[in-house]
């Protein structure tokens, strides 16, 4: 059957790669555009945000460990007390100026990239029916495939990350959390669903003065751990 | 635990999952980018938290006027190539509007080149075309821009591939998890199937979803055709989990 615009359906439309040239559209300015708008995602925590302000210094490889030099990638997260500056979460961020989500975009010469930002607090998972704590259990026919258990706790600061880039079909989920955030990160009922042999590709080396290091693995050995979410 | 569990939001609404039988897999050889590219791994599952069913806002303050005009939005006359009006809604899964949400283009110009400092094809920059617009959908979900149809290009995958005239399309919902970029392509274009970009899709009808159709109800008398394009987000389940208390 032909499907035709117009007609009611509710099938979800497809993704497609970003291409090469993302940077029009994404970030103007990154592309070599003079004269455009602002940068949207280019100020993440606005200027009078507590807490401690880093910068995640970081690059994607591809299999072959060369840089992906075209890769963009979007940063959402919490503010200092954990809350999102969104219509979704009922608690909100109280910060002014806090907006929580960003994009860089790899250097074209060096696959750098960098995100200035403040660092998130921890996030609650505050449903109990939804727990993610210790003790949830699978539930047959839930997709969460995490059921009913102590609940509560909270999720390790961290930042959720979205990759896009040319030969990337779809974009690709992962988190960045923080390896000097010890305590948080054992009690993290995020970071125990993850194979303990892989939890080190989604921490962030701290290297002083603010200064983050976290490297994204599109394949290969030491692989990130990409998300279905 | 029971303290600060009674203190506790309840969470926002799960989304419906991803149609996977839809979306393209990571790896699809015959785009040759992705063999280098595409995770091995599988996908690790997990379950809609306040991180993913939250996600940036945007307002009136982010856009610019003629952000969504990309006649004129770039240069000081008139961008070469055949004026077009590219239009549509963005639904849910459930077939619901979804307002307010930030949709970026970006494109080729009508000779198939990118102003991007990337891009070296040696068809002709316009000087009064950029290629980039964005806007805010309106509150029953619809969005419309003017531009140029971009023409088709070569790229180097294999000896002889070319893209069909596209427009890449960047859309949020109300989820980090609903984040979507893809591509609109023109019905009729004859390098549609010829595309292993487009083929990484095994379903037709999922592609068929990608082709904005002629819309002549749209079309502006002595000015400009245009071309409805519909975009479909998961959205969120009808009923929320109920938030159960400790102990009830």
């Amino acid at each position: 059957m032909v499907h035709r615009f117009g007609a009611a359906t509710h099938g979800q439309t497809p993704s497609q790669t970003a291409g090469p040239y993302v940077h029009i559209g994404l970030m103007p300015r990154a592309a070599g555009f003079e004269g455009f708008g602002g940068e949207i995602g280019a100020d993440i925590a606005g200027p009078d945000a507590p807490g401690q302000r880093i910068s995640v210094q970081g690059m994607v490889l591809d299999g072959a460990g060369e840089p992906v030099r075209d890769a963009v990638v979007e940063s959402w997260q919490a503010d200092p007390d954990g809350r999102y500056a969104s219509a979704a979460d009922p608690r909100g961020s109280t910060v002014a100026g806090f907006r929580g989500y960003g994009r860089v975009a790899a250097d074209f010469a060096t696959g750098l990239f960098t995100i200035r930002t403040v660092k998130p607090g921890s996030v609650p998972v505050p449903v109990p029916g939804l727990g993610l704590g210790p003790g949830s259990v699978p539930v047959p026919g839930l997709r969460s495939g995490w059921g009913p258990g102590p609940g509560g706790g909270a999720m390790a600061p961290h930042l959720a990350l979205w990759i896009v880039a040319r030969g990337i079909n779809i974009g690709l989920h992962t988190r960045m959390l923080f390896a000097d955030e010890e305590a948080a990160n054992a009690a993290c009922p995020f970071l125990a669903r993850i194979d303990p042999a892989r939890r080190d590709t989604l921490l962030a080396r701290a290297e002083g003065d603010g200064v983050y290091r976290f490297t994204i693995r599109l394949q290969g050995p030491g692989e990130t751990v990409f998300l279905e979410v | 635990m029971s303290a600060p569990l009674r203190n506790a939001p309840v969470q926002p609404a799960p989304l419906l999952p991803t149609d996977w039988g839809v979306q393209p897999p990571a790896l699809t050889p015959a785009y040759r980018t992705t063999v280098l590219r595409a995770p091995q791994r599988p996908l690790v599952a997990v379950p809609g938290t306040l991180t993913e069913l939250t996600g940036p806002a945007f307002g009136d303050a982010d856009i610019a006027p003629g952000d969504d005009d990309l006649l004129v939005n770039y240069g000081e006359g008139d961008p070469i190539g055949e004026r077009i009006v590219l239009h549509g809604r963005v639904l849910d899964g459930m077939a619901r509007a979804v307002p307010d949400t930030l949709v970026e283009i970006w494109q080729a110009n009508a000779a198939g080149r990118y102003r991007h400092r990337n891009d070296s094809y040696l068809a002709p920059l316009d000087p009064n075309f950029g290629g980039c617009g964005r806007t805010l959908t309106g509150a029953d979900g619809s969005y419309a821009f003017r531009t140029v149809r971009p023409g088709p290009y070569p790229w180097p995958n294999g000896p002889n591939s070319w893209r069909p005239a596209h427009v890449h399309f960047s859309v949020f919902g109300t989820a980090f998890a609903e984040r979507l970029i893809t591509q609109l392509y023109f019905e009729g274009d004859p390098l549609i199937p010829l595309c292993p970009i487009v083929d990484s899709i095994a379903d037709p009808a999922a592609v068929a979803r990608l082709t904005a159709v002629l819309d002549m109800d749209a079309a502006v008398p002595m000015d400009a055709l245009a071309y409805r394009f519909d975009i479909v987000l998961r959205g969120r389940r009808a009923t929320p989990f109920e938030s159960r208390m400790e102990g009830t």
